[in-house]
């Protein structure tokens, strides 16, 4: 285990080395000097150049990159160019939305496409599972903004249960936070759901065929037994995977969700950062969110292991 | 256990078994009668899809949803065709129990062996989780799985393909069942570990005063395990008897055609093997006659009419074939 364990974290360090490299190149072969931009077009180029050298921008690339990696093991990411704060505060305010919408969204696939997945397996060509992966079908045609925008007009407008939009912070007790959330985190789930919901069924479908399940038939354990007791542990293992790959599309879709549903989140940050040209904001806000990724997906190797005894050894 | 030591424990009349494949629906098994006492060894042998094992699964009530099953299975009397499942889940794994053939696959890769073991004690009996590890230990010991009380909390993974078929033996015989079918329990080992295997099975089948059907595609392991034996070919029972009546005196076509089919010791390098011209009929459509009346060489029209009735050969020697007195005469012999 701690041999597997070892290679793993190895595995992230790298990944995460590789990606903070990449970031920062490609941000900075962005055409256009960020001091220009900020002063805007007829700004004296003696002004243009003192701000240049104030931002560090003058520096070679190795050394800004260096101070860059530096600053985050520090916890200082820098002031933005466009608010003048620190870049670190400007992120802990948004997370605070956009981890609990990431969480509630990827709590909402997994119930939808586990109970929906394993539903239709155990119904295999039946009624029930040709309708449901006909929806399921529909769910990975709908574009999540425009869903979102049906679920607004249906709950906020017709029924007028939930906000269209905004976030009601969680200074007033957990519910107002989590019930601006619920339409955002349902828009995002519901494609997620589906693709999950069919990766479900089909991994359950064919350890359904496996000749541990007849065995298990054999000992005179009843169908439902057999699919809880022998089959979905089986199954977990393409489903996980599935489902740490889908939290980066979930995060990607947080920027265009938040957007929709003016949520000060993340999301929003990175996508008003980039019309600002706040280059530092976006450096840093993308860095974090392919670090979310990577972790997430180190979770998922991990569990692996616990969930099949046959990972440990071929590792060791 | 009521009932005479004569009476029969197991009794198959006229079963049928019609699958819905993807070629369309096949009548995999017709005509399938037989009865086993306690205690009594009943040998299946047949080349693939000749329907040992869908009668098998049939018996054990494990056929797809959409199978449909015609004719009788009684065990001591009570219907099993038509069993409604949660009656036939207490019967499986404590009164009937089965071995399948291939060992790797047959064990749940994310259990230990002992709780796999142990599955059939808690489920049929109700002993608690450590009475039923402590049996499970004991079972696994007695088909000699070296190291049993170590190795309960092993993985499948962990064993070889002899060992895994020990651990599922001792599954099977978990709750003591009365008749025991294992389905090809060899055919995946290698050469050295089948004696074993095949000798353990036996031993435990007289300890225990269990009934076996045992099936394979090998005659060897037929004539050498058990005390009678039935042919099966397309579907039905061509020949059927006394292990030893039937090896002294072959009397359908088809049996006498995998006899001289068997691959011989001391052969000469370069002699080619002997095989029966032809291909195994697609079960989705087979012909009006004799299911054998293609690849026989003795065939007639009269075959092609209608299924030949099973003819008395002998004492309970039956043989489906209207052309024995032809066949019979040249009949190769085991031991010849």
């Amino acid at each position: 285990m701690s041999v597997f364990l070892l290679r793993r974290i190895l595995t992230l360090v790298a990944t995460l080395f590789a990606a903070s490299v990449i970031i920062f190149l490609v941000l900075d072969a962005l055409p256009g000097n960020a001091a220009q931009m900020l002063m805007g077009a007829d700004a004296s180029p003696d002004a243009v150049r003192a701000l240049t050298v104030k931002l560090g921008l003058d520096q070679p690339l190795t050394v800004r990159y260096l101070l860059w990696i530096k600053g985050m093991a520090s916890g200082d990411l820098g002031n933005s160019y466009v608010y003048g704060t620190p870049v670190a505060g400007l992120i802990a305010e948004r997370l605070v939305l956009t981890i609990p919408l990431a969480i509630m969204s990827m709590l909402i696939t997994v119930v939808l496409a586990l109970t929906a997945g394993i539903y239709t397996a155990a119904n295999h060509n039946r009624f029930g599972d040709v309708g449901v992966m006909s929806l399921t079908q529909v769910g990975i045609a709908l574009p999540n903004f425009w869903f979102a925008i049906l679920l607004i007009l249906l709950f906020a407008v017709k029924l007028q249960l939930l906000a269209a939009g905004g976030f009601a912070g969680w200074d007033d007790g957990i519910w107002p936070g989590i019930k601006s959330l619920l339409l955002p985190a349902i828009s995002l789930a519901v494609v997620q759901a589906a693709i999950l919901a069919r990766v479900t069924r089909s991994a359950v479908l064919e350890v359904l065929r496996e000749d541990f399940v007849r065995t298990a038939r054999a000992k005179g354990l009843g169908k439902r037994e057999v699919l809880w007791r022998h089959v979905l542990r089986n199954a977990m293992i393409p489903v996980m995977t599935v489902m740490g790959l889908q939290f980066a599309n979930l995060l990607a879709g947080t920027i265009v969700i938040e957007n929709v549903f003016y949520l000060p989140g993340l999301g929003r940050l990175i996508f008003q950062s980039i019309a600002n040209r706040d280059l530092i904001v976006v450096r840093n806000c993308v860095m974090l969110l392919a670090a979310m990724v990577v972790i997430v997906n180190f979770v998922v190797d991990v569990l692996y292991a616990f969930i099949d005894p046959r990972i440990k050894v071929a590792n060791l | 256990m009521n009932g005479s030591a004569s009476a029969p424990l197991i009794e198959v009349k006229d079963l049928g078994v019609r699958l819905n494949t993807s070629r369309g629906p096949a009548q995999a098994v017709r005509g399938v009668s037989f009865s086993l006492r306690r205690g009594e060894t009943l040998g299946l042998v047949g080349e693939s899809g000749c329907g040992k094992s869908v009668t098998a699964l049939a018996l054990m009530g494990l056929l797809p949803d959409s199978a449909v099953v015609s004719g009788s299975i009684r065990l001591e009397g009570s219907e099993l065709v038509g069993l409604l499942d949660a009656r036939y889940c207490k019967l499986r794994g404590n009164r009937i129990s089965m071995i399948f053939q291939e060992p790797m696959t047959a064990l749940n890769p994310m259990h230990t062996i002992g709780r796999q073991v142990a599955e059939p004690l808690r489920r049929h009996t109700g002993c608690a989780t450590g009475e039923a590890r402590k049996q499970a230990i004991a079972l696994l010991d007695r088909v000699g799985l070296p190291d049993a009380a170590r190795r309960v909390d092993a993985y499948p993974h962990q064993f070889s393909g002899g060992q895994r078929q020990r651990i599922t033996i001792a599954m099977a015989l978990a709750c003591q069942p009365d008749v025991l079918i294992a389905d090809e329990p060899t055919t995946a080992l290698d050469v050295t570990i089948q004696g074993q295997i095949l000798d353990l099975i036996a031993d435990l089948v007289e300890e225990r005063g269990m009934s076996m059907i045992l099936i394979s595609h090998d005659l060897g392991v037929i004539a050498e395990n058990v005390q009678r034996m039935m042919v099966m070919y397309g579907g039905t029972v061509v020949e059927s008897g006394e292990t030893n009546a039937v090896f002294t005196r072959m009397g359908h076509p088809y049996t006498q055609g995998l006899f001289r089919a068997r691959p011989k010791l001391g052969a000469r390098k370069g002699t080619r093997l002997t095989t029966i011209a032809g291909t195994v009929p697609e079960l989705a459509d087979l012909p009006a006659g004799c299911t054998f009346a293609d690849r026989c060489g003795i065939v007639v029209e009269r075959c092609r009419t209608a299924l030949p009735p099973a003819v008395d050969v002998g004492a309970g020697h039956g043989v489906r074939c209207i052309r024995t007195d032809v066949s019979m005469a040249s009949a190769p012999r085991a031991g010849a």
